[in-house]
């Protein structure tokens, strides 16, 4: 990555770089951010990205449709069910399939799944980041749990690869229904001793309220999207504006706040987990009988033209815009990652603050660096 | 606004856009002179307001480059696709649209870096995942012996 | 000059049976020390007792070091919904003692352009000052090293000299990151010094002496935090909470907290000058915590209500000792109990807390405190 050159003048030698270099225990991922201090406060920042960069975009030029599914779940690797499904739908739709509305729920509640799951990976780290070291423990004991659904249906716990062109790879497990319905009633109680332990916390409050406000006018020049973008007031939430799966036919609230300070973010999310488990209980009893997979042809080849997807991951919008030439092969694949355009505010919000908030902010925007560099 | 009136109003305030109805959304092409002009009238004009750039692709034609970039407006939720594309291979040059959307800046410094397109503006146009004696990988005659394993 | 060796006859007896010992330790030490009078000349005998004290004091330290290293660990564990360590040793007592020898086994990585004599002396400065404030601290009745009529003012004192060892620490490592982590701490200690003595000048005035027997000895009819009700509560939770920030822990460790830049004034340090200042936090939150006990808490005196005789009669059948364990024990867990539950504080937010709220309270309450005592409104 090209380094700026630094001109120092006398009033620029007040000021000191520190590295947050790309091992560090609070930005995770390898992400270097070079933070421009004056004292305590931090004058501004420049992300070096592409320690990870894997050029997942040229790969995919040399791909089948069905290799690229498994390209995808390595970018965001969080919500890996997510970003699976957008591939999946984009190409479903390109070759003007329909799906049988058993895989259509299935989908949705996999996908609200790995969005409680992301969540609680990311309500750990916060917790951890700000000091409370406990947190850490209790979001990745419910998590596990989780995990272990994807286990038993998908073989895989993070890395699941479970969508495919025209349906599912396997069929759900026979105990996937009830496994599923003990962890909602599992969750429901624990979620509030995360709001004692730590949203309720003064100290917290005192550590994210006001810190790193985004406005609305902002959110939407940046592209911020996902829970980031809502609690600026943005209202960004592809499952309402064009809805996909069985998006259309479940009742949730968008979550949206006017603050777009770091509490904000923080509360949106934890709200989500809540929309979420509302969202998989209207589904999870009445999943339609039928096949779990459309018969496709061997080889599958796009028609000519330009097919864009969105979906709503954890961290916001993810697109895939294929631009096919009739071959097997893409002729070009984009991924608009989310977590992209959330990392280009961190300049913008941060400047102003001190360290310690800094890594709050981090925390708040919720980053996974190899969606930023694919 | 739907894609017909979409088009009759890009006419209007367009020189010679190549408008073509997509499956999805309304595509505009038009030449890199009047792409600047035509992105800041459709983000201020009032029946327009395309305020969310929500993709910026760099493409390699084959013999051409260009860049692709998709606009919604979040007051009328309706989408557009502007599309441009330069012949000039050696050192491809168009207009940036930072100043208009802010999330341009990144999202072109990543063009620069994967396809060579350099942004006129731009505040501050360095690669960005790369480092500076890469050459430019998404372009299609792009070859590497070390890296990149070919049939 | 041949040791007189007068009277073989008398020989050292304890003027009380050995199981009544436990409840009151002086019959023991004066018995030593008249066997030592009688065996050597006086100064050979202050020497050798000396020694006695020392080496008792480097042992009980460095007991007391490996089983709080443990203990938290186990805390810590137990409220993370682990285990902790359970595998060397039953119930991994071992544990610390692996770490320990492991520490030892460290190389010391020398510092280029660090100031040599500096860097060494750093750790010793810390551990010194903990050991020196151990020596005034009453153990039981009897026990304890120097009863200095000046007791609280000693202690106080004594344990601001760790300040001095935290910012060498930083300044010699040579490092920018060591240095803003040892200002902050250093910042961080010094303010919290005023509240810590505030508050114990709170109790001071109630029991209307400084020595710190005396102070336990006024505790005989019930505990300061019970007999002072509001203010000495007040003064307890300000004492809490400003030991904690003085100890460098719990939610106020932002100079050696991990996820941020630096790992505070410690960075440059490996090996066993690492263990120093590992273990001296420790002790440091062990002398804290016997302050706390000694002072608010009623030190070794059993829980005693007012002139209930029975009741004193059988609190009174615990002996002391344990007594001062259990409360000194209770306040480290309060700590350790702050440390894995909160987030943690910024350094001006700290600092805002010392200087905004905490000092303006301490003063009214030592007023309060002063004004209960001249009316005579306390048990």
């Amino acid at each position: 990555m090209e380094e700026k050159e630094i001109i120092t003048t006398p009033d620029e030698l007040q000021e000191y770089f520190i590295n947050m270099g790309p091992q560090h225990p609070s930005t995770h991922g390898v992400l270097r951010l070079l933070v421009s201090l004056r004292g305590e406060m931090v004058k501004s920042i420049q992300p070096h990205v592409g320690y990870i960069h894997s050029g997942i975009e040229k790969m995919c030029e040399s791909l089948t449709y069905p290799q690229i599914i498994h390209l995808t779940d390595r970018m965001d690797y969080i919500s890996a069910h997510i970003n699976n499904e957008a591939v999946c739908l984009n190409v479903e739709k390109a070759l003007e399939i329909d799906i049988p509305e058993r895989i259509k729920v299935i989908r949705t509640i996999m996908s609200e799944l790995t969005r409680i799951q992301s969540h609680q990976l990311w309500w750990a780290c916060f917790g951890m980041d700000l000091g409370g070291l406990t947190c850490f423990f209790y979001g990745l004991r419910d998590r596990e749990k989780i995990l272990d659904i994807f286990e038993e249906t998908c073989g895989g716990r993070m890395i699941v690869s479970y969508n495919c062109p025209g349906g599912l790879m396997y069929d759900i497990h026979p105990n996937f229904q009830k496994r599923v319905k003990d962890f909602i009633k599992y969750f429901r109680k624990i979620l509030p001793e995360y709001d004692q332990l730590l949203t309720g916390n003064v100290i917290f409050h005192e550590r994210t309220k006001g810190i790193g406000k985004l406005t609305r006018e902002d959110a939407i020049s940046f592209g911020v999207t996902g829970p980031t973008g809502r609690a600026s007031g943005f209202s960004c939430d592809v499952r309402k504006h064009e809805p996909y799966s069985a998006y259309d036919r479940v009742q949730f609230k968008e979550i949206l706040f006017t603050e777009g300070d770091t509490f904000s973010r923080y509360v949106a999310r934890i709200e989500e987990m809540w929309e979420s488990m509302n969202i998989i209980e209207q589904l999870i009893d009445n999943i339609p009988e039928g096949p779990f997979a459309v018969k496709m042809k061997p080889i599958i080849k796009l028609p000519e033209g330009e097919f864009y997807q969105r979906v709503e991951t954890a961290r916001g919008e993810l697109g895939v815009y294929i631009i096919s030439d009739g071959n097997k092969n893409p002729y070009r694949v984009k991924f608009r990652s989310p977590n992209f355009s959330n990392l280009s505010v961190l300049n913008h919000i941060a400047s102003g603050f001190k360290i310690a908030d800094l890594v709050a902010i981090g925390g708040s925007l919720d980053l996974i660096i190899p969606d930023i560099d694919r | 606004m739907d894609k017909t009136q979409l088009g009759d109003f890009i006419r209007s305030i367009a020189q010679n856009p190549e408008i073509k109805e997509g499956k999805q959304y309304l595509e505009v092409t038009v030449h890199p002179s009047g792409l600047y002009q035509l992105a800041r009238q459709l983000k201020e004009k009032e029946e327009a307001q395309f305020d969310f750039l929500f993709c910026l692709s760099g493409i390699d034609y084959g013999a051409d480059l260009g860049v692709i970039y998709h606009l919604r407006s979040t007051v009328y939720d309706h989408t557009v696709v502007l599309k441009t594309r330069t012949s000039d291979r050696q050192n491809p040059l168009l207009d940036s649209v930072t100043d208009i959307w802010q999330t341009a800046e990144f999202h072109e410094r990543e063009v620069y870096d994967l396809l060579g397109i350099k942004f006129k503006n731009h505040p501050d146009l360095r690669r960005l995942f790369l480092d500076n004696s890469w050459g430019f990988p998404l372009r299609k005659d792009y070859v590497d012996d070390v890296n990149i394993v070919t049939k | 000059m041949l040791p007189d060796i007068v009277a073989l006859n008398t020989s050292p007896s304890l003027s009380v049976p050995w199981w009544k010992v436990v409840y009151d330790f002086s019959s023991l030490t004066e018995s030593i020390d008249k066997g030592l009078h009688n065996a050597m000349s006086p100064f050979w005998s202050t020497v050798t007792e000396l020694l006695i004290i020392g080496v008792l004091i480097l042992l009980f330290y460095a007991l007391v070091g490996l089983f709080l290293v443990y203990a938290e660990r186990k805390v810590c564990a137990f409220m993370q919904n682990r285990l902790g360590p359970n595998r060397v040793g039953p119930f991994g007592i071992f544990q610390t003692i692996a770490d320990l020898f492991k520490l030892l086994f460290k190389e010391l990585v020398p510092i280029k352009n660090a100031d040599g004599f500096l860097f060494n002396l750093a750790p010793f400065i810390v551990i010194i000052a903990s050991f020196m404030a151990i020596a005034a601290i009453p153990f039981a009745k009897g026990l304890h090293a120097i009863d200095l009529n000046i007791g609280v003012l000693y202690v106080i004192a004594v344990s601001a000299m760790g300040v001095i060892g935290v910012l060498l620490a930083g300044w010699s490592s040579n490092n920018k990151y060591s240095l803003i982590g040892a200002m902050r701490s250093g910042a961080q200690i010094v303010s919290y010094e005023l509240s810590v003595g505030l508050s114990i000048i709170t109790i001071v005035i109630l029991a209307g002496s400084m020595q710190l027997s005396e102070i336990v000895e006024a505790q005989r009819a019930g505990w300061f935090i019970f007999k002072g009700h509001i203010p000495a509560f007040i003064a307890f939770i300000i004492f809490l909470i400003s030991s904690t920030a003085e100890t460098n822990r719990g939610p106020f460790d932002l100079a050696e907290a991990e996820s941020e830049l630096t790992a505070g004034y410690h960075t440059e340090y490996s090996g066993i000058k690492f263990a120093f200042f590992f273990l001296a936090e420790y002790i440091n939150m062990f002398i804290v915590a016997s302050i706390a006990a000694t002072v608010f808490l009623g030190g070794w005196m059993p829980f005693h209500v007012g002139h209930w005789d029975g009741f004193n009669h059988v609190m009174d059948f615990i002996p002391p000792f344990v007594w001062y364990i259990g409360k000194t024990f209770f306040v480290i867990f309060l700590m350790m109990w702050f440390k894995w539950t909160f987030p943690r504080l910024r350094i001006d937010q700290l600092l805002t807390l010392e200087w905004k709220y905490l000092l303006p309270i301490n003063l009214v309450n030592v007023l309060i405190m002063a004004f209960i005592v001249l009316m005579g409104w306390h048990f």
